[in-house]
């Protein structure tokens, strides 16, 4: 049965270090990380306790397969917003605190920009003169190197996972015509004459179902580790996703994908289910097709295109809100802008792709290339293509050509300004963000579902938090403002 | 299928007042539109990386998640 979507994106941000072409990855994630952190008042790490990357929601690990490590000896800490923020495999991520609407989780997603953004401002106080660490917020390097954008969802753990998986697949594959982030030149076929293609990942998918993150990736990845109560709740770890930076394109990429696991919840799917015939192929058929011509074969036989499986799904969506309300994904009107914005974009896609310039990333960034391109009498092979391709992602608002490009906002930056210090208020973040601030000399480390507390004499003790929606402002609000003191917390809580 | 082929013929409905205006207006807009784009370029050349082949070549990352 539907249950009320909880939302978080993790972010591996692109890193270079200007100035030493030695620069390592890895320590220039530390240094950028540890420069962000060392100057605000505390710092508390992440605890390992319960991180099981291996476990497969199949119930097995299929031979040869790869469980992800965790890295236990790398900069990892918890922000008063609630967000993780750490090294992994080279790279800084940012992981956002648990949201309860898509709009929310577009306001903490930019509030990560901005801790980047101010991260590298602070490094560059403590390095060498005329070096400088830039990160970009894509996910392939151009050269067939990928990191990840990563979603969140919780669900209901008795929706066989079998049919989730074989049903959300043509969601995950379709949604590229307006999740992409766009990109020139392939990486899986690259070509001397590139073309633009929409999405940053398609080229690297290689299966259609398995464990792995960072080799041979699965459209849908079976991680299996709720981060909850395991016994009623699973976390559907999407791995497919670019990286946003339009809002609008975030906003569609959690939002529909959350709206379309409520109609695979309630079984709404299945009347008419819509299999891909090649799923792994059909991702970068998708992904390459610009135009939004290309059909895509069905098991049924069907030929159909990717705006016209969104269009279906759209229709799905839209009887099933009108028939029981959208209230898993956050009051009103949170369902009914959801349904609005999505069925707009999608006209918008059959009737004048350039229409949604200011809307979509890949569009933004086809729109920049061709006038670029026209300027400048030059193809798609010129390096300052290539460039700007890459540049379209800086992070740092001088460089940065997303920033230039007067994109519609959802959020304001008051809004996203206080996101970056303060929780959502609406999920268990708040109660985690909320002791960091207010009991944070007293916390030695903080995971999605627990806080541990070092009163001094005693063991430490752990709280745990197994609820995401529980430990909302609305329910903790009065029991913190009751308490001065960390061992008063514990003893109210009957920790 | 019907509800998908009734959007497809409402969807243009939404840009016809833009069809029928005079054209005068229209290439106005156009133009505007055009200034936008050359002023957005000459920002565009201003900020991109000097040296873009280099610049390019440079950003290699580690394979991520």
């Amino acid at each position: 049965m539907a249950i009320a979507k909880v939302y978080g994106i993790e972010t591996e941000y692109g890193i270079q270090v200007v100035g030493n072409a030695d620069g390592n990855p890895t320590t220039a994630s530390s240094v950028l990380i540890n420069s962000y952190v060392s100057q605000l008042a505390g710092r508390v790490g992440w605890d390992f306790e319960d991180e099981s990357p291996g476990r497969d929601a199949r119930g097995y690990v299929r031979e040869g397969s790869m469980p992800p490590e965790v890295e236990t000896h790398l900069v990892n800490t918890v922000l008063t917003n609630g967000a993780r923020y750490y090294v992994d495999h080279a790279h800084p991520e940012y992981s956002s605190p648990e949201c309860a609407t898509p709009l929310e989780l577009v306001r903490q997603d930019k509030a990560g920009e901005l801790v980047l953004a101010r991260s590298m401002a602070a490094a560059r106080r403590v390095l060498p003169p005329g070096e400088e660490i830039v990160v970009y917020k894509n996910n392939s390097d151009g050269k067939g190197n990928s990191y990840g954008c990563h979603e969140n969802y919780l669900m209901d753990r008795t929706v066989p996972f079998a049919r989730l998986a074989r049903q959300v697949t043509v969601h995950l594959v379709t949604r590229q015509i307006y999740t992409g982030s766009g990109k020139v030149g392939c990486e899986a076929s690259p070509s001397p004459t590139p073309a633009f293609e929409i999405t940053q990942r398609a080229d690297f998918f290689e299966e259609e179902i398995g464990l792995e993150t960072t080799l041979k990736r699965p459209i849908v990845n079976t991680r299996d580790e709720p981060h909850a109560d395991a016994t009623k709740y699973r976390r559907l770890h999407v791995i497919t996703g670019d990286a946003n930076l339009a809002e609008v394109a975030t906003f569609l990429k959690v939002g529909v994908t959350a709206l379309v696991l409520l109609l695979i919840e309630d079984d709404v799917l299945s009347a008419r289910e819509l299999v891909l015939a090649n799923p792994v192929q059909a991702m970068r058929a998708v992904s390459h097709d610009v135009a939004l011509t290309r059909p895509l074969e069905l098991v049924s036989g069907e030929s159909i295109t990717a705006l016209e499986l969104q269009w279906e799904l759209y229709d799905a969506a839209r009887k099933y809100a009108e028939e029981r309300g959208l209230a898993e994904l956050g009051p009103e009107p949170a369902g009914r802008q959801l349904l609005e914005r999505w069925e707009a974009v999608l006209s918008g896609l059959e009737s004048d792709p350039a229409s949604l310039r200011h809307q979509l990333d890949w569009v933004a960034k086809l729109e920049l290339i061709d006038a670029y391109c026209a300027r400048h009498n030059c193809g798609l092979d010129d390096h300052r293509v290539a460039a700007l391709d890459l540049q379209y992602h800086d992070v740092r608002p001088a460089r940065s050509l997303f920033q230039r490009l007067d994109m519609e906002r959802l959020v304001t930056p008051a809004e996203v300004e206080a996101a970056v210090t303060s929780p959502p208020r609406d999920t268990r973040a708040y109660f985690r963000g909320e002791c960091l601030k207010r009991f944070g000399a007293s916390i030695v480390a903080a995971n999605w579902d627990s806080i541990v507390f070092d009163l001094g004499d005693d063991p430490l003790r752990r709280v745990p938090m197994m609820e995401p929606l529980r430990g909302s402002a609305a329910h903790v609000d009065t029991l913190l403002d009751g308490c001065s003191s960390p061992a008063e917390l514990l003893r109210r809580l009957g920790a | 299928m019907a509800e998908r082929e009734l959007k497809k013929r409402t969807a243009p409905q939404k840009d016809a007042p833009e069809v029928e205006e005079e054209a005068p207006a229209t290439s106005e807009r156009g133009e505007r539109l055009k200034a936008e784009i050359d002023d957005l370029l000459d920002e565009i050349d201003e900020v991109l990386e000097d040296n873009a082949e280099e610049f390019v070549r440079n950003y290699v990352q580690k394979g991520g998640q």
